[in-house]
Formats: C-alpha cells, structure tokens, sequence
C-alpha cells in the first residue's frame, strides 16, 4: 500500500503544485522517488511529530496541501493535540498518512503497532478517516484527497498487500461500502489490510455452505451509513473485523444500527488489549487477536449457529 | 474585559502588551484590517494564547474589528473566547494550549523560503511554554531550516503557573540555550518601546538564522499591586482593583 501511496502521490505533484511531502525520519526507500523530484516541495523533519504536524498547519495556512508521512502510531498518537488543534480546528489541508496500520510491523512490538488511531481521529471535527483495504482503494483515496484537501487521515497497512478489488476502474466510488461479495447468511465487513484474511474467510464459509458476504469500508469519516443500512435488510449477521481496538469499525456500526433500531444481528472481532504482550509477525499476532481467516470463519459460523438455536 | 468577563492572566497580558503595541501600532507588522487575509501580509502568531486580552485590544485599536466587541470578551455566542482565536479577523492561529505557536510559525516562514515570497512570522511566546517538548523541536527545525524570516519573541517575564520560571523548570541561561541551538540572540527590555522597535525590525537578510527576542518583562507591569505578583495569573480584579489598575496605568 505505501508502494502504491507515493506513487500516486509523486504523480499527482507533477500537476498539483501545491503537494507537499513530510516524513518523519522515516521512509527509507519508499520516499525517495518524491524526494528527487520535488525537493522544494519536500522535508525530512526528523524524529519531531509534534513539530512536523505542527509546521505542516503552517505550511497549509499558507497554501499548501501537506501530506505528513510516518509509521504507525507515531504520526498520529504522538501529536495527537497538534492534529486536534492546529490542523482540524483550523480546517487546514494536511493529510496524516500512516503506514503500518493495525499490527503490521508485527514483532517490532506494540510500540510499533497502530491500534487505537482511528478511534481517537474519528472524533476530531473536519477530518476524515480513510482505511484503504487494498493497493486500489490506496491509490483511489490518495487521488481524491488531493482533489479535495482538507484535513484527513490516511491509514496504510505496510507492504505488499494483495489487490483484492478485480480492477481500479470497478470501484465506482470509494466513499460507500465496497461489497465485493453477497451474503445473505453473514456479510463480514472490514477496514483496512484486513481485507485479505476476510475475504479468504468468506472463501471458506461459501466452501462449508454458507451464504458468506465480504465488504471493506475504506471511509470511515464520512462512514457510509446508507450502505450499512442497506446491507442490514439483507443479511442475517453483520460481523465487523478490523486490526484495532475499540472504537474504531465495530462502534461506529454499531451506533449506526442502534440510532437505526436496526435489530440485525451483530458481532465484532477487533484486537483486544490482554494480547498487546505477545511477540509474533503479524499473520501470527492476527491469530492471536483471532482475526486471520480461520478464526473469523469459525466464528462467524459459531454466531450463525447461536442465531439457529436462538430461533 | 478582564474585570467584566471575569477572566485571568491579566499578569501576562501586562507584560506582553507593549510587544504587541509596538509590533502591530508601530507599523512594524505589515498587515491591514482592509484585507487581513491578503497573501503576502506578515503574520505574528500569539502562542501564548491566554493573554489573548492584549492581543485583542490591540487588533482593536488597529481596527481589524470595532472596539465594542471588546465589551464581548468571554460572553456567551461571543467570538471573543478567553484563548486566541482564528475566527476573528487578524487572528492567525488559534491558541491556547502551550507549545503550538511556533511549530506552526515556522511552517509560516518555510512556506514563505519555498514560495520565494518576502513576508516575515513573528512568534510571541512565554517563557513558562518554554518548558513544552514541541517548542524545543520548533527552535531546532527553525535553525536548522535556516529561517532568517523568523522571529520569536520571548515574553520573559519569569513566571508561570505556580511560580518563579526558574523554581518550576529551571530556564536559564536561556540565551545560551538558544545560541546553542543556532539561533541568533538579542535581549532587550521589554517595555521600551523603542528598543521594542529597534529589534523587531532588524534586517535578516544577511543572516542565516532566526532570530530570538528575550523581551525582559515583568507580569502585571504598570500596576503596582500586580506587578510581580504570581496571584494576578489567576485572579480577576474587583471593581475598586479595577479603578485603582485604570488610575494608574492613565498617568
């Protein structure tokens, strides 16, 4: 996804002259080919996030479209005041892109791990919040916030996620509910990297006989409520998977279905913080937090079994 | 405004308010009230936003705004809230929470290097937000971005929340920590207008690095039962303290 990112974006600065890159010390050989092309429009400023969010409020003031660029936690938790204050409430253009999204720097630890950022930048005023699911969606969400700046958080896995989405020119529009599967039994709907345990996961639960829907939710703010809505009235389970913790995807569908009176069933699987100790890569960690495709699957089939029983 | 909105830090906006009298009614600042927002105008970011009572009587005198809205300060659905606010014409930036200001002014002045345009920032800070982490990675990223378009001034005027700057988080020398930082340093007094004056408009052209104003000042300066007095970060004036504070500072 960070491959995808800087290449969007390094071609978009080619006619937006008001694009403008800084990293935080951080992005060796992904922020290079930027770097080279647009040195007037680039700054490295050091291990300094509060500095760096703040100078980009700055730099926006004055016109610019500043994209801060560093790696899970740091360009966001870290400077957390400065989005809140110098970027949303003045309504500046400046994206915060963090790649490593969830636990994708795996054994470097919970240091390294992003897990509670969307839930304290969902509140925030004027933002939006963009969880791509795919390299498309990636490239998608970097074009359109470069089409329409402001402030806005962009939350990447890392490297080398797969394409999920069949092809770019499919996503009709990015701001809804990607539905990339049906379910009428159960729709599994993530945000971000994610997206590749659960399709895989909907993969095995059509194998075992299931009606089994996937669907990623790359906006988050705006979060496309009317989509949710609609998959509620056909499907008997919504079960919501994403590599956070509370406060991200699963409140947000679930303050939607209840300000909805919406009685569809629903179950979330998330991080939980009792397994923020262990050491692993991230497919092992995922296991242990019970969102890699056989955990989901099997818990997907567990609800739809209860919901049996119930009725 | 102080008395009738009931508010504080009527200290700190003592000892700043001849640093904004003298920057914005001394012309140095090149801004106009008839387009507050014109491109190349100069901007001063005010990071110590809870003395925004100075800030804005001054942009009121300047006319960015009548002066009955003074009478506004911290009323309800007011625009005046007790820390600066950008929703007022000549405003900048927002405050209030210590250790932004200058982050941001230095985001103003880079903009100003890479766009080749001629303004200058001006960032007024306290001394007790000197204590702020994000100030000291603003006055590295300054020096070393070269900012000779930069000015901070520093209202020194020794005292924050609960006492004396040095008691709290001990700051001196604070020229030498500046120098070391590579900023160039000049300390002045900071109720001396002219010295105010003389400093602020320094030609930086031949220089390479941003410039550090110490204004030594004192809190509560020009009323004798404030002056120096750590209670004035906190309390409002009755209505005699108020008349005896107007008495003297009208001689």
């Amino acid at each position: 996804m960070r491959q995808a990112f800087i290449e969007e974006l390094t071609l978009l600065a080619e006619t937006n002259l008001n694009l403008f890159l800084i990293v935080g010390d951080l992005g060796y050989s992904v922020v290079e080919p930027f770097a080279e092309r647009f040195p007037d429009r680039f700054l490295n400023a050091g291990v300094a996030e509060q500095n760096m969010t703040g100078l980009a409020a700055g730099l926006a003031s004055c016109g610019f479209h500043v994209f801060t660029y560093s790696i899970a936690n740091f360009p966001t938790l870290r400077c957390l005041e400065q989005i809140r204050n110098d970027v949303c409430y003045h309504n500046l253009p400046v994206t915060v892109v963090s790649v490593g999204g969830g636990m994708a720097y795996g054994n470097l630890g919970y240091s390294h791990h992003a897990t509670e950022d969307l839930a304290v930048t969902l509140p925030l005023p004027n933002i939006r919040v963009i969880a791509p699911g795919d390299p498309f969606e990636t490239r998608l969400a970097t074009r359109e916030l470069c089409k329409k700046p402001g402030p806005s958080y962009l939350r990447l896995g890392k490297a080398r996620e797969p394409t999920i989405h069949a092809a770019i020119d499919g996503i009709k529009d990015l701001r809804t509910l990607q539905i990339l599967q049906e379910g009428s039994d159960v729709m599994l709907v993530s945000t971000g990297g994610i997206l590749e345990q659960v399709k895989a996961a909907a993969e095995r639960l059509t194998q075992s006989g299931i009606c089994a829907g996937y669907s990623s939710s790359p906006y988050l703010k705006p979060f496309d409520e009317a989509g949710l809505l609609s998959i509620a009235l056909k499907t008997k389970i919504i079960i919501s998977v994403e590599e956070h913790g509370v406060g991200g995807l699963s409140s947000l569908i679930s303050e939607t279905l209840h300000r909805n009176n919406m009685n569809t069933l629903f179950r979330c699987l998330k991080t939980q913080t009792e397994n923020y100790k262990f050491v692993g890569s991230q497919k092992h960690l995922r296991a242990k937090h019970g969102l890699d495709e056989e955990h989901i699957s099997s818990f997907a089939m567990t609800c739809l079994a209860d919901l049996a029983d119930a009725t | 405004m102080i008395y009738k909105a009931k508010a504080s830090h009527i200290g700190g906006a003592f000892s700043v308010i001849d640093i904004l009298t003298s920057l914005y009614l001394g012309n140095i600042l090149k801004v106009s009230p008839d387009s507050p927002d014109a491109p190349d105008r100069d901007r001063l970011i005010f990071s110590k936003g809870h003395c925004t009572s100075a800030l804005y009587a001054v942009l009121a005198m300047k006319g960015f705004f009548s002066k009955d809205l003074l009478e506004r300060f911290g009323e309800d659905e007011s625009l005046l809230l007790c820390h600066t606010s950008h929703h007022l014409p000549g405003v900048e930036f927002s405050t209030g929470s210590l250790g932004h200001g200058l982050s941001f002014a230095t985001g103003c002045a880079l903009a100003a290097k890479r766009l080749s345009r001629t303004w200058k920032t001006y960032a007024i800070l306290s001394d007790g937000e000197l204590n702020e982490g994000s100030t000291w990675e603003a006055i590295q990223s300054a020096a070393h971005l070269r900012l000779n378009n930069l000015v901070a001034v520093i209202d020194a005027n020794r005292s924050q929340g609960l006492g004396n700057t040095d008691s709290v988080l001990k700051l001196t020398p604070l020229a030498g920590k500046f120098a070391a930082f590579n900023w160039d340093v000049i300390e002045i007094e900071g109720h001396d207008h002219e010295q105010i004056l003389h400093a602020t408009s320094i030609d930086r052209s031949e220089h390479d690095s941003p410039l550090c104003i110490i204004a030594h000042t004192t809190k509560g300066k020009g009323v004798n039962f404030m002056e120096g007095k750590l209670e004035w970060h906190y309390r409002s004036p009755n209505e005699k303290e108020r008349d005896q504070a107007l008495e003297q500072l009208s001689r």
